[in-house]
């Protein structure tokens, strides 16, 4: 036999083992709780360390203090939790600190429905903190792709210097499904970039030709400052604009130019389709469902999962909504991705599926918006 | 070599402060602040400690400011989380001295739950919190230290709220070692600093000080020489004060050590976890 | 999409319908199938509303619920009055006759699951087992083997003896009943 049954938090869980995390800070909260019971277990194991801290503003706090320390670090939450986390979540962005965060969503606003699935943090995930800074938002919509968009999400912070935003949901975290894991041979992992510079010439912040300066963690002779503060190349706190214009735009840019290797989709049936489902995450897995079954009915209907939120993959829907009069999104939310979508593509040609309930987005219900968009426009 | 007094006070400023970055610094003329910067940078050399095994982690306020000035390993985090920062990086750096600097309102008010939830676990940070009584860097809001029936911007006609005492709660909520003293007793201050760094465990240590600038102006206590002289006046050995009759003793500030006791720390005990885990492996179960 | 096969147990919290639910995606698995499974439980550990869904097919699994099951278990009667409408019109319920008094049909295979359970192992917990062995003679849907498997693979270590004695009994009662149709 190949391949066994796994939970898609169990699979976050070993994506981060398997990635080098080395170090987990959380408070329980369903439904994430699972990724903390089983890091618990297993980074000890590795030599990893977990701790389980009194709230998420302190969680998230400690995974900063580790990543500067030199641990691979991470965090798992649900909306109440991400709330709290934003504050520090601004704050590993400022600093540049490499760092994963996993919201396995669940139905809200509040307490809402702990059990039940939802996509209502696809617009906190991006704009969560105050200020203006780019993120990184992946979203798996299989129990082997949580696995992999795991590795992939420490793979970006390192090499990048930022935070990134595993984005989940109560369905796919919850879920058991065969799966094959990879061998550890076969998994890609980044270190961050380091410098061997002698101290006295270091600087944490300074804009490097590939927009990403080295980082060095504390204890290693390297003595330098971080703040949360505008800094100067050097970590300490400005206010003068030919510091802080620099530092903004080397932090977009840095991004900006490895759209390539950051944004991750996939693309089926678009070129000669009429219409087009977007979806992501759980909401995916009902949409490809029922575009089978329009396919199977005759209907030419293209299909595009992102795997990438944020940065917003401009350009692929651009294209792929180009020469196609209609534009399905179903989400568990009552439109965020569709807002961005909207933006690209126009807001005539968006028809939304938005579910706020705690319920799934059901096949029949994007069936049924497919065969009123094609029928809308013949 | 016999260095002299003040040879040594001119190599500890060039040994451990960012001379030649960052000064002047941020704070008021005759702040207390820089007073604990003093002893701070006396106690680490006293332990003999090199400027790279220390790092200071502070909060946001006047004196989260500090790490700018000094030359360890620095960081300046979020208001109230020093020690939630901290206990992160100690936990996967415990052979690092970690110097968690914070001002009333960051380490008991925004930060008082991670302050005592850093003492039960007694991680081996040493907290240091320099009580001004109020709000400084906000300008004079009423902190969780503001004595009863003091004012504050906030509290214009007086506080009704009763003052934290950080000792007794730093005792009960399980750190190793507590005490407190004053920026006018400095050396002492330095003294306690140094005891602390070197205590295993969750440390901590009250440094009384005073903002002329906002509490000072507001409750009319004068300059801060008259602020300074008041905590000269007012602060007591722990002998003195026991030696006092009830009615001399309430507004005293006492001083010294308070809690000293071995306790195991939260990173040692953690390697025994990591032991027991890899035992568990080795035995070939899964736990 | 036709070789999709939907399961879904139903009950309360407290009855063991998740960990049916994982053990019997498992067995899917164990026989070389695909298989999903997932749950819908209340905030409260007990007495709610809980339901298991497990998904088999042989090709890729897309939408991991169920959309109109093809065999529905039902351990009590809120379940049974709930789920009942999106049962498969030719679709297999089998009720716990100790748990749901009302039927919804009279094609319903109603058996005392949970009083099976207690004569075999003494523990009304292992209905759920014996209704995962029952459901599996029925209709074949998983290989004894891969289930026995399964059940050792997934109860609390130290009730494996008796999971597979209510996992037996469920087999045996399954074969008993196809006997007794049959005549
Ligand atoms: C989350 C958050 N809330 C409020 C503030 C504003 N703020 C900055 S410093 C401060 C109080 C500082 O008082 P204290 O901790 O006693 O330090 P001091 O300035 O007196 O040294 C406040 C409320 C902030 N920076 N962050
Ligand atoms: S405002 Fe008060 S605490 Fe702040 S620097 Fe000035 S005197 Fe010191
Ligand atoms: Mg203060």
């Amino acid at each position: 036999m190949t391949g066994k049954l796994m939970q898609g938090d169990e699979a976050c869980a070993e994506g981060a083992i398997a990635a080098g995390c080395r170090f987990f800070a959380g408070y329980p909260i369903t439904p994430a709780t699972d990724i903390a019971e089983v890091l618990a277990r297993r980074l000890p194991q590795v030599g990893g360390k977990f701790i389980q801290m009194e709230d998420e503003i302190a969680s998230m706090a400690a995974v900063i203090g580790a990543s500067v320390g030199g641990a691979k670090a991470m965090t798992a939450t649900s909306g109440p939790g991400f709330s709290l986390m934003q504050e520090n979540i601004g704050y590993a962005a400022m600093a540049e600190i490499p760092c994963v965060v996993v919201d396995v969503q669940r139905a809200g606003p509040s307490t809402g429905l702990p059990t039940k699935p939802s996509q209502g943090d696809v617009m906190q995930s991006r704009w969560g903190t105050h200020g203006d800074h780019p993120i990184i938002v992946l979203s798996p919509s299989s129990v082997r792709e949580t696995f992999d968009f795991t590795v992939r999400a420490f793979n970006m912070a390192e090499k990048y210097r930022t935070p990134v935003i595993l984005l989940m949901d109560e369905m796919i975290g919850h879920m058991r499904e065969k799966v094959e894991l990879p061998s550890p041979e076969a998994i890609e992992v980044v270190e961050r970039v380091s410098t061997s510079v002698p101290p006295e010439w270091y600087k944490a912040y300074e804009n490097t030709p590939s927009d990403v300066p080295p980082m060095i963690s504390f204890g290693q002779g390297y003595r330098y400052h971080i703040t949360g503060l505008f800094h100067d190349e050097r970590g300490f706190p400005t206010q003068r604009l030919d510091e802080i214009d620099p530092w903004i735009a080397r932090v977009f840019r840095k991004i900006e130019r490895n759209l390539r290797d950051i944004l991750i989709y996939e693309a089926d049936e678009i070129e000669d389709a009429e219409i087009v489902v977007i979806a992501y995450g759980a909401t995916a897995r009902s949409a490809r469902h029922a575009v089978k079954q329009a396919r199977a009915r005759g209907y030419r209907v293209g299909f595009l999962r992102l795997g990438t939120l944020w940065p917003f993959p401009e350009e692929v829907v651009e294209r792929a909504a180009e020469r196609i009069h209609r534009v399905i999104v179903p989400e568990m939310n009552l439109g965020q991705l569709a807002l961005e979508v909207e933006r690209v593509v126009g807001r005539r040609k968006v028809m939304r599926v938005g579910k706020a309930n705690g319920e799934m987005v059901t096949p029949q219900e994007v069936l049924d918006a497919i065969v009123r968009g094609v029928s809308a426009w013949l | 070599m016999v260095v002299k007094k003040q040879e040594r006070e001119s190599l500890i400023h060039e040994r451990y402060l960012r001379h030649h970055k960052k000064f002047p610094h941020v704070w008021c003329a005759g702040c207390g602040i820089g007073i604990v910067m003093g002893a701070i940078v006396r106690a680490v050399d006293a332990v003999g400690l090199s400027n790279d095994e220390v790092a200071m982690i502070s909060g946001i306020g006047c004196s989260g400011r500090m790490p700018v000035y000094v030359d360890f390993n620095t960081m300046h985090t979020t208001h109230g989380r020093a020690l939630a920062f901290a206990t992160g990086l100690k936990m996967v750096r415990p052979e690092m001295k970690v110097i968690v600097v914070m001002g009333d309102g960051d380490a008991l008010a925004i930060g008082g739950n991670h302050f005592i939830h850093a003492a039960r676990r007694n991680i081996g940070l040493t907290a240091i919190i320099i009580n001004n009584n109020v709000y400084g860097m906000t300008g004079g809001q009423y902190s969780p230290t503001t004595p009863t029936h003091a004012y504050a911007t906030t509290a214009p006609y007086g506080n009704i709220e009763q003052p934290f005492p950080i000792c007794q709660l730093a005792q009960a909520a399980g750190a190793a070692f507590v005490a407190r003293s004053t920026v006018y007793h400095a050396r002492e201050l330095s003294r306690f600093i140094a005891q602390a760094i070197q205590k295993e465990g969750f440390s901590v240590v009250e440094a009384v000080s005073y903002c002329h600038t906002t509490y000072g102006r507001i409750n009319k206590l004068g300059s801060a020489v008259e602020m300074m002289r008041h905590l000269k006046d007012k602060g007591v050995t722990q002998k003195t004060f026991e030696a006092l009759a009830e009615e001399e003793r309430a507004d005293k500030i006492v001083r010294g050590v308070f809690v000293d006791r071995d306790i195991p720390e939260y990173t040692r005990l953690y390697d025994e976890i990591i032991a027991r885990a890899q035992q568990t492996v080795a035995n070939g179960r899964t736990a | 999409m036709s070789e999709r096969y939907e399961v879904r147990l139903a009950g309360k919290g407290g009855q063991g319908m998740i960990l049916a639910g994982i053990i019997l995606a498992e067995a899917a698995i164990l026989d070389g199938k695909n298989a999903a499974q997932t749950q819908s439980y209340g905030p409260e550990a007990r007495g709610g509303a809980s339901r298991s869904e497990v998904v088999i097919s042989d090709g890729e699994i897309d939408y991991p619920k169920v959309t109109q099951a093809d065999i529905l278990l039902c351990m009590s009667q809120e379940a049974c009055d709930r789920y009942f409408h999106d049962l498969k019109q030719h679709g297999l319920l089998i009720a716990d006759a100790v748990h749901v008094e009302r039927m919804p049909t009279s094609r319903a295979v109603v058996v005392p699951l949970t009083q099976w359970a207690e004569e075999a192992t003494g523990r009304r917990i292992t209905a759920s087992v014996v209704a995962l062995g029952f459901l599996a003679g029925l209709t074949g849907l998983v290989s004894r083997q891969a289930m026995e498997a399964a059940v050792r693979a997934h109860v609390p270590p130290g009730t494996e003896e008796i999971n597979l004695r209510a996992l037996a009994v469920g087999f045996e009662q399954a074969e008993q009943f196809i006997r007794s149709q049959s005549k």
